[in-house]
């Protein structure tokens, strides 16, 4: 069974609570398409590693609809992309088979910093320079 | 030269650890061969034909002769002592050991240089003019809006796996030198009264479908720079095709949808940015332009070299190599990397090492890579001229050929490259040869030739006033040729028939020009300016010949079934 990463910690899965709805988008489907109401949990879809639509997907959902329940990433997910999913709004990663969770917690720590607003950092760098 | 702030070195070598340790987990087995491409194409890595090749940047061209050691260090110690200077203005090393490659880059980080994105779908390097800060006609310093943008693109958490690669340029001046019809964006700084932007065209690019871009907005003020871009972004990571390697570029994008309709998708997306945090802030603008240093200019420095005691060597150099400065006194100076016998763009080891030598004395110690393959020393004083001639002719760097004929932009091709179809290398070095007389080069005036060695076009064979294209017929190659082409204002070259073999090439040149040269109104009217007002009828008569003239052996296509 696939690693789940949720708040930067390595979890066992739990089920949704049934008033809880889980969605799951597509890489093709648009986020302003969906209702979120009563919406628990939205899983966006990677089928390819370098698949990147989920990633405006998500930036969407936050920045954009207020979406403030779980995103999780599912599909071909590897540590290399962890860094990037949470900064566009991830907070939870189901890891391909084979991914060393351990390894993989590290990867948030990849870059420290990043130029561009995002919704980890809603401000670019250049307007949080000291 | 920019500075890096710790910061941005901090990004560089976490970049480097990052990448480390995707290479210790390849080679333990833990990433797939199909995975760790991603990530190694991120970080330039390509496995080409005999060897990985290495692609470093060279941010829009701009080299320190520190960074300019180093890269002639890194290719004495893990390379065969030579590299190439790209047409993307970067630096490719053609025989690294996989093993190495985070040792190489981790010797680039303490240069403030690195390999980020020069490959793979992702932002690629931002180009621009070379002439930059130094021109004339400059409306602002393109440099600094590059350098904007390299940050803005450099690890951007949303559009890290675009569609497709992903080129932007930039031109600062009122002459297009950075050639931004024939990018994804293209950027051109326009005036509007006193406030700056910039005319924004999308869609172009050249490659298997070559494309002029669009214009989608004619000013684009400063402040909104970012917001736009991520607007214009945003539509092409969403909907841009994934299905097509050949149709991912945001120029089949741009045309299915058609121009206006992209336009009102882009502008839409923007109304949500416009404004937005993203939004440019003078204080930042300030703050990037005050990490470039500065050439201190000698403030009366008016010499102006006595023309009467020129040498026609000198003469022709300076006619051909030396362009106008803003400063008085200076001059722009173009090392020609094309002398007859040399692969366009390479350069050795030892090479560099004496370039950054006279770099040092003659240009304060920074110089640029021109998108032509040739390196700029942007600051020299006039009255140093004549030394500097001396010295470049010395280490065979003086040609006379920049605009010229023999100025051949190409990419590496077969003998290097796993994409190729032909070699691009030894045709390059058989027309050269054959236009070795320099007076016979000059009598022919300004002529852009390039040649790629497959559709991919990195020789930018489309806006070539003559571009050549390698083809593979049946496992044999085989040469298309292509005239009428022009980077600036961009136009695409003609197919001018079947195509040829590649002893042929030579002698098919000799008869455009001739062609030319016969029916150019006056010197002042260049092969391109012949083509576009004649058509390429003539032309193609001249190489095709007619029942009295035997034609080059040509290769038709079998009649399609």
């Amino acid at each position: 069974m696939a690693t789940l990463i949720k708040g930067r910690r390595v979890v066992t899965e739990n089920q949704p609570s049934p008033k809880e709805k889980v969605v799951r988008l597509e890489p093709a489907d648009d986020p302003a398409s969906i209702s979120l109401e009563g919406v628990g949990r939205v899983e966006v879809s990677f089928p390819k590693f370098g698949d990147g639509r989920g990633y405006s997907i998500a930036r969407l959902l936050r920045s954009r609809h207020g979406y403030r329940g779980e995103l999780r990433a599912v599909g071909h997910i590897t540590r290399d992309l962890l860094f990037f999913l949470e900064s566009c709004g991830f907070d939870a990663f189901e890891l391909r088979e084979g991914e060393d969770p351990r390894e993989a917690l590290a990867a948030f720590e990849d870059f420290s910093e990043s130029y561009q607003a995002s919704v980890a950092r809603p401000l670019p760098l250049f307007r949080r320079r000291a | 030269m920019y500075l890096y702030d710790a910061i941005d070195q901090r990004l560089v070598d976490e970049r480097v650890a990052q990448f480390r340790d995707q290479t210790r987990r390849f080679l333990a087995g833990k990433l797939s061969e199909d995975e760790f491409k991603a990530l190694r194409l991120r970080n330039g890595l390509y496995i080409q034909r005999y060897a990985p090749m290495l692609r470093i940047a060279i941010p829009y061209g701009l080299l320190s002769t520190r960074q300019l050691r180093k890269l002639a260090a890194i290719a004495r110690k893990y390379d065969r002592a030579y590299g190439h200077f790209s047409t993307r203005q970067n630096f490719q090393l053609n025989w690294p050991r996989l093993e190495d490659v985070p040792e190489i880059l981790a010797e680039l980080a303490e240069v403030q240089m690195h390999a980020i994105q020069t490959s793979g779908n992702s932002f690629r390097n931002v180009t621009t003019d070379h002439f930059a800060g130094v021109a004339q006609d400059e409306i602002v310093d393109s440099f600094v809006w590059c350098e904007i943008l390299r940050q803005w693109s450099t690890f951007h958490p949303e559009f890290s796996f675009l569609p497709r690669k992903f080129k932007i340029a930039v031109n600062g001046a009122k002459a297009d030198r950075a050639a931004v019809g024939v990018h994804d964006i293209g950027l051109h700084a326009v005036k509007q009264g006193e406030e700056i932007g910039f005319r924004v065209l999308v869609g172009g690019g050249l490659g298997r479908t070559p494309i002029v871009g669009v214009v989608i907005r004619e000013f684009l003020s400063w402040p909104h720079l970012l917001t736009y871009l991520e607007a214009i972004l945003r539509v092409y990571n969403r909907y841009g095709r994934r299905d097509n390697i050949h149709k991912a570029r945001i120029k089949i994008l741009v045309k299915e949808r058609g121009a206006e309709k992209f336009r009102e998708e882009v502008e839409a997306e923007w109304a949500h940015l416009k404004d937005g945090p993203a939004t440019l802030i003078a204080e930042e603008v300030a703050r990037v332009e005050a990490r470039f240093t500065r050439p201190p200019y000698e403030r009366d420095s008016d010499y102006v070299l006595d023309e009467t005691t020129w040498s026609p060597g000198f003469a022709a150099w300076h006619k051909r190599n030396v362009q106008p400065h803003k400063a008085p006194g200076y001059a722009a100076v173009t090392l020609s990397l094309k002398k007859t016998g040399v692969p366009p763009g390479d350069v050795t080891s030892d090479q560099m090492d004496a370039i950054a030598d006279l770099v040092d004395r003659y240009s304060f110690g920074e110089l640029r890579v021109s998108h032509e393959q040739n390196l700029v020393l942007a600051n020299v004083r006039q009255r140093d001229l004549p030394a500097l001639w001396r010295e470049a002719r010395a280490l065979g760097l003086a040609t006379p050929n920049i605009g010229l004929l023999t100025n051949i932009i190409s990419c590496p091709g077969g003998d290097f490259c796993a994409l190729a179809n032909a070699k691009s290398i030894p045709v390059a070095q058989a027309i050269q040869e054959r236009f070795d007389d320099l007076d016979y080069l000059h009598e022919i005036g300004e002529l852009d030739l390039n040649i790629s060695g497959c559709m991919n076009a990195c020789g930018h064979h489309h806006v070539g006033h003559i571009g050549i294209l390698g083809v593979d017929k049946n496992g044999e190659e085989w040469y298309q040729i292509e005239i009428g082409g022009n980077q600036a204002p961009a136009a695409l070259g003609k197919v001018i028939g079947p195509s040829f073999a590649r002893a042929d090439v030579p002698d098919v040149i000799e008869r455009l020009i001739g062609c030319y040269l016969e029916r150019r109104d006056s010197e002042a009217e260049r092969f391109v300016d012949v083509v576009h007002r004649i058509g390429i009828e003539p032309f193609k008569e001249r190489v095709h010949g007619n029942a009295h003239q035997r034609a080059p052996r040509s290769y038709r296509e079998p009649a399609l079934a």
